[in-house]
């Protein structure tokens, strides 16, 4: 089996050299700019005059002209072949240039070397003689060098290695591609397609999906889940599109993984989280190791605009739902009201910022894994406490304020996530108070006669009046179903006593549930 | 020109036919309830009108245990088995 594919290359003069042919090749990689290439040329001029009559002789030229330059400039009558495309090079796995290939008519390759090595000419010159039944070319071999490295392959090179990979025989890509016309703004198609979120999306080309791609070690046609409303299949290769679109770098590509594989669960119930009339969306937290490495943001302003890992791992998600998923406003997605973090709501937990266990270790992942949780929230809702000074007081003012959630009289509240900043956990820290305390203080505080919750002629909202009879008018009822369902997450800047909370939508195993999944394949960067 | 890849799931859409209208007034119809508040109330009183003008249709009522996922597929079944056609109350 050959490494060189089959091409049709032109020359200098324009004649059409086919490979594979009936007789031996001699193909030297090559391009201008590159001394050891400018060193080897006068071998390939001897070779050419000596075995060019039974074995075609052939520099394969990496440059915008095909060769010609280099052709004139040493005023050489070996064959120039015109690679400038780069096609063949990449196909070869051409690493380095000069790289010699010998070829039998068959296809097999006799010797491949790159760079210079004195020797290693001197045992082509052997084998080719042999081949041809002609006498090796008398050289000086004594003025050339024993040794020289080469340079870099051109179908190497970073800005065209991905256009190479994605339009190569061997390319993973199987997604359905659209040729936009010449007067096309491809920004401008894409707004017109249906497939923006309302802001400009980034074209996903064939090189970009394929340099996303290279942050993950899957395999691009790996099916990681079924995306609702439609209950697409959601291929590796699909969200590198969707990531593209977004903005993410390649590193960031195993959380959007990891973050489709969290919300297209039965718990998480992507589907009602999307067609509820209400306000939920995925609101993503980030822990562990990958949080640093690809430099999300936890601190000044975590909830907010300017960091890229933050803005785009959740704009990506949405999209692979509107997009691959088909949830798109005004059809399955009926929110009344909707809210910002449709766009985009992502950050990380500060780990390094508390003693408390992080979130990803509370739900049973250990503090060195990577972990996406999936929270289908509502909007951020900041809360203030600047006056509280011991652990109690603040406890009790997180409790006043949740007590309000969703609506004041709206008791028995499934999961809730409350973002704790950094000087509220020092507070905290000081009254040696464990989360599981925050919590308790949280039901204790928001304690109510069951006959204030229930709907009456003054608030027809709350409770079922039935309750009344069940339980008794006098039973005291907490916020929260029960304590665990409070999430206390740690994040945002130093300065400021000024929490948040994302309210819950209808939690459980009816509704949705906080999903947390480990992001795999870190390091996969190429 | 530019080449970009295609982000949706590359199905063709389908557009669903409504079913053919008869113009006979008979069969079973089924009041569906996602059980959103309220929506018991509204049935309540489109079944009490429809029966008062559709004296040769049958009425039957069916819930969804919750109206945050889409129906199941057994009350669906038993839905298309039992009755002609459906009302269901969104109650938003």
């Amino acid at each position: 089996m050959t490494a060189i594919p089959a091409f049709r290359l032109l020359d200098s003069e324009g004649r059409e050299h086919v490979w594979p042919s009936e007789r031996a090749r001699l193909l030297v990689f090559m391009h201008a700019g590159c001394p050891t290439c400018e060193l080897t040329l006068p071998l390939v001029e001897a070779a050419h005059a000596a075995f060019g009559a039974e074995i075609d002789v052939a520099v394969v030229s990496q440059d915008e002209d095909g060769g010609r330059g280099l052709r004139e400039k040493h005023g050489l009558r070996a064959t120039f072949l015109d690679d400038s495309a780069l096609a063949v090079s990449f196909e070869a796995a051409i690493d380095a240039v000069p790289t010699a290939v010998l070829l039998a008519p068959d296809g097999n390759e006799l010797a491949r070397f790159e760079g210079f090595a004195r020797a290693d000419w001197f045992e082509l010159f052997a084998r080719m003689a042999f081949r041809s039944g002609r006498s090796v070319p008398s050289l000086d071999w004594s003025q050339l060098p024993e040794l020289r490295p080469g340079c870099g392959s051109r179908s190497n090179e970073p800005d065209v290695a991905a256009r190479l990979e994605a339009n190569a025989s061997g390319s993973p890509l199987r997604a359905r591609r659209i040729e936009l016309g010449e007067s096309d703004d491809p920004v401008e198609f894409l707004f017109d397609q249906g497939l923006s979120d309302g802001l400009p999306v980034v074209p996903p080309t064939p090189e970009r999906v394929m340099r996303m791609l290279a942050g993950t070690r899957r395999a691009a046609q790996d099916v990681v889940a079924a995306v609702p409303p439609n209950y697409a299949p959601a291929t590796v290769e699909k969200i590198a599109i969707n990531a593209v679109m977004a903005g993410c770098k390649p590193a960031f590509l195993p959380v959007v993984i990891a973050a489709v594989e969290a919300v297209c669960t039965s718990e998480f119930n992507m589907h009602g989280v999307l067609a509820t009339t209400f306000f939920p969306t995925p609101v993503l937290i980030v822990n562990g190791p990958i949080r640093a490495r690809i430099g999300m943001n936890s601190g000044i302003n975590c909830l907010g605009q300017g960091n890229r890992a933050n803005a785009t791992i959740g704009r990506a998600l949405q999209l692979v739902v509107r997009n691959l998923g088909g949830g798109r406003p005004g059809e399955v997605d009926c929110a009344t009201l909707g809210q910002p973090g449709k766009l985009t709501m992502c950050f990380a937990e500060n780990e390094e910022r508390s003693d408390w266990e992080p979130l990803h270790v509370e739900r049973g992942f250990a503090r060195d894994e990577s972990t996406v949780t999936a929270f289908a929230g509502g909007a951020p809702t900041g809360f203030i406490d600047q006056l509280s000074r011991d652990a109690r007081s603040l406890a009790t003012s997180y409790g006043l304020v949740l007590a309000a959630a969703n609506h004041p009289k709206q008791y028995m509240h499934g999961e809730i996530v409350v973002v704790v900043p950094p000087e509220h956990v020092d507070t905290f820290k000081r009254g040696g108070f464990t989360k599981n305390q925050v919590r308790a203080r949280i039901q204790e505080v928001t304690s109510r006669p069951l006959r204030e919750l229930v709907r009456d002629e003054v608030c027809a909202e709350g409770l079922p009046v039935e309750l009344l009879e069940r339980l008794g008018a006098d039973l005291r009822v907490s916020k929260f179903r029960t304590p665990t369902d409070i999430t206390l997450v740690v994040a945002g800047g130093e300065a400021g006593k000024f929490g948040a909370y994302f309210q819950g939508w209808v939690s459980g195993p009816l509704g949705s549930l906080m999903t947390t999944r480990k992001i795999e394949d870190q390091g996969g960067l190429r | 020109m530019t080449t970009i890849l295609d982000p949706t799931d590359e199905r063709v859409p389908i557009r669903r036919a409504l079913a053919p209208r008869h113009g006979i007034s008979t069969g079973t119809v089924a009041l569906l309830d996602i059980i959103k508040p309220r929506g018991d109330v509204l049935l309540d009183r489109l079944e009490e009108r429809l029966r008062e003008r559709l004296p040769g249709v049958t009425f039957r009522r069916y819930r969804k245990p919750t109206f945050t996922k889409p129906a199941p597929l057994d009350l669906r079944r038993r839905i298309a088995e039992e009755c002609g056609f459906v009302i269901e109350a969104l109650a938003d």
